[in-house]
């Protein structure tokens, strides 16, 4: 396979730190504007997807590795249960943040109103733990493919 | 015989579903209201958050959210699982 032109890896590396933003804020904003951790977590592994498809996949994987991929998926994964079993003491998922004068324990204005990052409970705290295993896992997952894809095609040859 | 047998499935399978289509109720009108009209009452006083739809799949929905995250923590397990590469490959 050849290399893709100087075009694509130009406008790729221009173009990634906006998805990257843009995902990011999906992410934290998901108690206030449409998106969440699944969204937010999708379209930053879009942006992911893009340098791998503009670098290549033996570029990618000299910085980053699946493994610690999978780590910080399995740490999203834990800390959105534990965030769960937190609020154990009335029920499992129980919002034990939101009213309290803690992190995020404002409570809005009923109807609509201009928002505040500081509301939510443990709803942002949730949102960023499913948007990072979100990342981790479809970055994993791509990664792991293309890893394969080209070691397959190696071997044929 | 094999597509008279396909065919005889293929209009019973439609007519069931003619049937179904015939007996919904109209756009926009659910039959009961009550969980919408709780949850667009009580969300944001419930959760704190302006998004409903962010505090019914977090919060009221929170088992399903879980499930998945489930279903995808294993797709990555099974996935890494058959193509990691061997280390000594």
């Amino acid at each position: 396979m050849s290399e893709p032109s100087k075009i694509v890896k130009t406008i790729a590396s221009i173009i990634f730190p906006f998805t990257m933003v843009f995902g990011i804020y999906v992410i934290l904003h998901g108690h206030l504007t449409p998106g969440g951790g699944f969204q937010g977590g999708a379209i930053v592994a879009s942006g992911i997807v893009l340098l791998l498809v503009a670098f290549g996949s033996a570029e990618i994987a000299k910085r980053v590795k699946e493994s610690h991929l999978s780590i910080l998926e399995s740490i999203g994964a834990l800390s959105f249960i534990s965030l769960a079993l937190l609020g154990l003491s009335t029920t499992f998922f129980y919002n034990f943040l939101a009213g309290s004068n803690f992190i995020f324990g404002r409570i809005p204005p009923f109807g609509s109103n201009p928002g505040d990052m500081n509301t939510g409970g443990v709803l942002p705290l949730m949102n960023i733990s499913v948007g990072l295993k979100v990342i981790a896992g479809l970055s994993a997952i791509v990664l792991v493919l293309s890893l394969f894809a080209r070691s397959r095609k190696q071997r044929k040859r | 015989m094999n597509k008279i047998a396909i065919l005889m499935v293929f209009i019973i399978f439609s007519c069931a579903l003619i049937s179904t289509i015939l007996t919904l109720r109209p756009f926009g009108e659910p039959k009961s209201t009550e969980m919408d009209d709780y949850i667009i009452k009580n969300a944001q006083n419930e959760t704190g958050s302006n998004n409903a739809v962010t505090s019914v799949v977090f919060d009221y929905r929170g088992f399903d959210t879980l499930g998945e995250a489930t279903v995808l923590f294993t797709a990555v397990a099974g996935v890494l699982l058959v193509l990691r590469r061997n280390a000594h490959e």
